[in-house]
C-alpha cells in the first residue's frame, strides 16, 4: 500500500498526460458556438404532441413539427404552411394551397393528404379541434399541393383553429404517422419543421438533441409571436435536463448552458452577480392560478357555496405564495386572462375585483346550510406553484369556518384522484388547484375550465347550460364585435356561476447568456431566430 | 465447484419470482394513473380512459401480470408507457454511468480511507487520530446533496476547474470523463470512507494489540512493515466485508448524487419512472436490481 501511495503523483501525471493525449482535438470550441444548451422546463418524456398535451411536448413539437397556420403578436392567425387559401361567399367552402418546396424529414414531400389525415388525428384529441370536425361536412385533398375543406355550417375561428398556439398544436406530419391511433403514440416524430430530432442521441430524462433541417424553406415574414420566417440560426440544440434547481443554474452561471427556460423565483438571486446573465421575461402574458370546485358534490354543487368563497379569495395572498416578487405577478380578474389579450375584461368580475368580503362569505354559508362537512382540498408537495396556493385556500377557507382536509400528495396522486367522481369517503375531493399557461386561455374556444357542460367538462364537471349556449354562440359569431360582446357575457356568466376561481396572474422569468440574440417574446418558447454570438 | 455454482444461480429463481411478485403488487396498489400524467392537465376523463385502455392498464391484473411475466421469460423487460422505448435500451443507456460513478466512488473512498484508518490506529490517541475521526464523523452527518453543493461551489464556480454537472462516457476522452466523474464520486464516497475509516481503525486496533505484532516490532521490522504486512493483512477481513456491505449504502446515495449532478444513471431513471409511474421502468429495474444484489451476496 504504501509504495502505491507513494508512486500516486506519479502515476496521476501519467494519467493525465494520456488522458490529454486521448482528448479529440478542440474543434469543440467552434461546434460549441453554432450549438444552443438549453434547460427545458420539463423533461422531454414523450415525442407525439398529440398524444400528450404536456408543454414540454409542445416545445418540442415546435422545433420539429409545422403548422398551416400560426398566431402573430396580435393573436391572428397568419398562414405558415399554406401558401394561399380561398374562402367561397357563403363561408362553407376552405380550399388551401400548401407552400412550394415543403419535406419532411425524411425527405419526402409533404402532401395535402398529409394535412387532411393530420388534421383527423389532432381533432380527434383537441376540443377546439373537436368543435370544428363537429362543423365539417367533408375534407378532402384534391392533389398534392391542395385541399378543400367544406362545412356543414359556418365555423368563423376555422383558421384561429389550424393555428391553435398551445396544447393540442394541431402539427403536421406525414399521413403514414398521422394514421396512427389519437390515443396511441406516433413511433417517430418526422416533421417538417426548421429542426430534426436525433432520435438517436435522446437520453430520455437527460438529453434530447436536435440538428438543423437543411432542407427547410422558412417564410420570408420577419418572425411574429408563431408565425412569420422561422429561420434557424444555430446548427444545433441540446436539451439538457437538470432536475436540481441550484445545479441547474450553477450550469447556466459556469456557460455550461445557454438558456435557462424557467428558473424558480428564489433562484433568481444567483444570477444577480453574473454580467453574462440576463433575467426577464419572454412571455409578457404568463400563467393563470386556478382553484376549481367539484360541483357534483357537496358542498360546492350549491353556487352559493362557490360564491362564497369567491368572497374570501384576495388574489395578492395567492400570488404572493406563488411568485412572490412582485415584478412578476398581477391580480387580474380576466377569466380570458390580462395583457391587451383580445377578449380581456372585467364583466362581471366585481366580487373579485373589490377584494375579499368574510361578511358576505359568512352571509352565504349560513344561506347554503353549511353544518361543517369535511371538505377535501388535494395538493401536490412536488409543485410549488400548487401546494403554495393550497396552502393559502387552506388558510382562508379555515379562518371562515369551512372544515377543511388538505391532503397533499404528488402531483401523480393529485392528477389522479381529481378524475374521480365518487363521493368524500370513497376518495372523492371538493377543491383542488392548478395553473393554466395564458395560451390556453386566450378565448373561450381555449379555456377549457371554462366551460359547462357537465359529465363532458374538465375535472369538476360544472353544468351550466347558459354558459354552453354562449360559448356556442360565440363559436358562430363571426363580428369581432359580436365576439367580445359574448365574451363579456360569458365571463358574466362565469362569474355568476362560478366554474373556478381565477387567483392572479404570474410570469415565470426565463434566464440566459448574454450572448443569445433573437428570442421571440412570446408565451410559448421558439428556438429559431436565437443565435450565439 | 461447477455444480455448487450452478445450484446457487438456480437458488436465485425463487427469490427474484417472490420480487417479482412483489413488486407487481405494490405498483398495483399504490395511487397514481401513468394515463392521467399522459393525457395532461386539460384531458378529460374520457381522455384517461382511453389511454388506459390502449396502455392495457384496464386488463385484469392477473393478465397484465402474466402478460409481463411472459416477456421476461423471453428476455422482454417491456416498453416504457411514456417514451415508447424498450425498458432494456432504457436501462443500457443508463448502467454506464452508474457503475462509472459507482466504481470511481469506491475507488477514491477505500483508496482515501483504507490509509486514513490505518493512520488513525498507528497514531492512536494523537492528533491525527482526532483529525481521521473528526472526518470520519462529517462523513456521517453531512447530506450527500450538501457536500455535493459545497465542491460544485469551490471547484466548478470559484476555482472553475472542473464542470458542474453531467457526464462524458470514457469513450469520449479520459479526462473529459475523469473531470465529469470527480466531484461526483468525491460527494457520494464521503460517506462510504467515513465508514471504511473507522472500520479500518476499529479493526487494526484490535490487531496491533496483538502479540504477533510486538514479536514483529521486536524483530526490528520497519513500520511499514509491521503495518501493512503484518496488520493490515489480518485486519482485513472486517474490512471487505464492510466494503461489500456498504455498496448497498452506494446504491441509495447515487440517486441523490445522480439529481444533483445531472448525470443519467439508474437512480435518476428509478426516481423519474417512479414519479410518473412508468410501471415497466420501475419493475425492470427493481428486478435487475434485485439480482444484481442477490448474485452478489451470494
Amino acid at each position: 500500500m504504501m509504495p502505491v501511495i507513494a508512486a500516486a503523483p506519479r502515476l496521476g501525471a501519467v494519467l493525465l498526460a494520456l488522458g490529454l493525449a486521448l482528448t479529440p482535438a478542440d474543434g469543440r470550441a467552434q461546434a460549441a458556438a453554432k450549438t444552443l444548451r438549453f434547460i427545458p422546463q420539463a423533461d422531454l418524456r414523450s415525442i407525439d404532441p398529440i398524444w400528450t398535451t404536456a408543454y414540454v411536448t409542445r416545445n418540442f413539437g415546435y422545433l420539429v413539427f409545422d403548422t398551416l397556420f400560426a398566431l402573430d403578436k396580435d393573436f391572428q392567425p397568419q398562414p405558415q404552411m399554406v401558401n394561399s387559401w380561398t374562402v367561397s361567399d357563403d363561408k362553407l367552402t376552405y380550399k388551401f394551397i400548401l407552400r412550394d418546396g415543403l419535406k419532411w424529414h425524411d425527405g419526402q414531400p409533404v402532401r395535402a393528404a398529409d394535412c387532411v389525415a393530420s388534421i383527423e388525428r389532432w381533432a380527434k384529441r383537441d376540443q377546439f379541434g373537436q368543435k370544428l370536425i363537429e362543423a365539417i361536412a367533408s375534407m378532402t385533398d384534391t392533389d398534392d399541393k391542395n385541399f378543400t375543406i367544406a362545412l356543414k355550417t359556418p365555423f368563423p375561428l376555422l383558421l384561429n383553429a389550424l393555428g391553435k398556439l398551445s396544447s393540442n398544436v394541431p402539427f403536421m406530419m406525414p399521413e403514414r404517422l398521422a394514421n396512427t391511433d389519437a390515443f396511441l403514440q406516433i413511433p417517430e416524430a418526422i416533421g417538417s419543421g426548421p429542426f430534426k430530432f436525433v432520435k438517436e442521441e435522446w437520453v430520455p430524462g437527460s438529453k434530447a438533441v436536435f440538428v438543423k433541417n437543411p432542407d427547410y424553406v422558412p417564410r420570408k415574414e420577419p418572425p411574429s409571436l408563431a408565425a412569420g420566417g422561422k429561420v434557424a440560426k444555430v446548427d444545433r440544440v441540446e436539451w439538457l435536463y437538470i432536475p436540481d434547481v441550484a445545479t441547474a443554474a450553477a450550469a447556466l452561471n459556469a456557460g455550461e448552458a445557454d438558456w435557462y427556460e424557467q428558473p424558480p423565483a428564489d433562484i433568481l438571486p444567483v444570477f444577480a452577480a453574473n454580467r453574462d446573465v440576463a433575467v426577464t421575461t419572454v412571455d409578457p402574458l404568463g400563467n393563470m392560478g386556478v382553484l376549481r370546485f367539484n360541483h357534483t358534490l357537496p358542498p360546492f354543487d350549491n353556487p352559493k357555496m362557490r360564491e362564497a368563497v369567491l368572497n374570501l379569495v384576495d388574489q395578492k395572498d395567492y400570488m404572493r405564495a406563488v411568485a412572490g416578487d412582485e415584478r412578476y405577478w398581477k391580480t387580474c380578474a380576466a377569466i380570458i386572462i390580462c395583457g391587451g389579450t383580445p377578449f380581456e375584461s372585467n364583466a362581471g368580475a366585481d366580487v373579485l375585483l373589490k377584494g375579499p368580503n368574510p361578511a358576505r362569505a359568512k352571509q352565504l354559508i349560513q344561506e347554503a346550510c353549511y353544518k361543517g362537512e369535511r371538505i377535501v382540498l388535494l395538493s401536490a408537495t412536488d409543485q410549488p406553484i400548487v401546494h403554495g396556493q393550497a396552502l393559502v385556500t387552506r388558510e382562508r377557507l379555515s379562518a371562515a369556518g369551512l372544515n377543511i382536509d388538505l391532503q397533499a400528495n404528488d402531483w401523480g396522486t393529485l392528477i389522479t384522484r381529481r378524475a374521480s367522481k365518487e363521493p368524500i369517503d370513497k376518495g372523492g375531493w371538493n377543491l383542488f388547484h392548478t395553473w393554466t399557461s395564458a395560451p390556453d386561455m386566450l378565448s373561450p374556444a381555449l379555456n377549457i375550465p371554462l366551460r359547462g357542460n357537465g359529465s363532458q367538462a374538465w375535472f369538476g364537471w360544472p353544468k351550466d347550460p347558459k354558459l354552453e349556449e354562449l360559448i356556442d354562440a360565440w363559436f358562430k359569431a363571426s363580428d369581432p364585435a359580436m365576439q367580445k360582446k359574448l365574451a363579456d357575457d360569458i365571463q358574466t356568466e362565469a362569474y355568476k356561476e362560478v366554474p373556478y376561481v381565477p387567483t392572479g396572474q404570474f410570469v415565470v422569468p426565463t434566464a440566459y447568456r448574454k450572448n443569445l440574440n433573437g428570442i421571440i417574446i412570446a408565451p410559448v418558447v421558439f428556438l429559431w431566430n436565437v443565435e450565439k454570438k | 465447484m461447477f455444480a455448487y455454482i450452478v445450484r446457487r444461480i438456480l437458488a436465485t429463481i425463487p427469490v427474484m419470482a417472490v420480487v417479482a411478485i412483489f413488486v407487481f403488487a405494490l405498483l398495483y396498489l399504490s395511487p397514481g394513473d401513468p394515463a392521467a400524467i399522459i393525457a395532461g392537465d386539460t384531458a378529460t376523463v374520457e381522455d384517461i380512459l382511453r389511454i388506459r385502455a390502449k396502455l392495457g392498464l384496464d386488463r385484469p391484473v392477473y393478465i397484465q401480470f402474466g402478460t409481463w411475466v411472459w416477456g421476461l421469460l423471453q428476455g422482454d423487460l417491456g416498453i416504457s408507457i411514456f417514451t415508447n422505448l424498450p425498458v432494456a435500451k432504457l436501462i443500457q443507456q443508463r448502467l454506464e454511468p452508474t457503475v462509472a460513478l459507482t466504481v470511481a466512488t469506491l475507488i477514491v473512498s477505500v483508496m482515501a480511507a483504507v490509509p486514513m484508518g490505518v493512520l488513525a490506529a498507528w497514531k492512536a490517541g494523537s492528533w491525527i487520530d482526532r483529525v481521521a475521526m473528526v472526518f470520519a464523523v462529517l462523513g456521517f452527518s453531512v447530506p450527500v446533496f450538501v457536500l455535493a453543493y459545497l465542491l460544485i461551489y469551490v471547484f466548478a464556480i470559484w476555482a472553475d476547474v472542473l464542470p458542474v454537472q453531467g457526464y462524458v462516457s470514457i469513450t469520449s476522452g479520459l479526462w473529459p470523463f475523469l473531470s465529469h466523474i470527480i466531484l461526483p464520486s468525491a460527494a457520494l464516497g464521503m460517506v462510504y470512507a467515513a465508514l471504511i475509516a473507522r472500520i479500518t481503525r476499529t479493526s487494526m486496533l484490535d490487531v496491533l494489540a496483538q502479540d504477533y505484532i510486538r514479536t514483529a516490532q521486536a524483530k526490528g521490522l520497519a513500520n511499514e512493515q509491521v503495518l501493512i504486512g503484518h496488520a493490515l493483512k489480518n485486519a482485513a477481513v472486517p474490512i471487505v466485508t464492510i466494503i461489500g456491505i456498504g455498496v448497498a449504502l452506494l446504491i441509495s446515495g447515487v440517486v441523490v448524487t445522480e439529481t444533483v449532478f445531472a448525470i443519467p444513471g439508474l437512480g435518476r431513471l428509478t426516481v423519474d419512472a417512479i414519479l410518473r409511474r412508468d410501471y415497466p421502468i420501475i419493475q425492470g429495474i427493481i428486478l435487475i436490481f434485485s439480482g444484481a444484489a442477490v448474485i452478489f451476496n451470494n
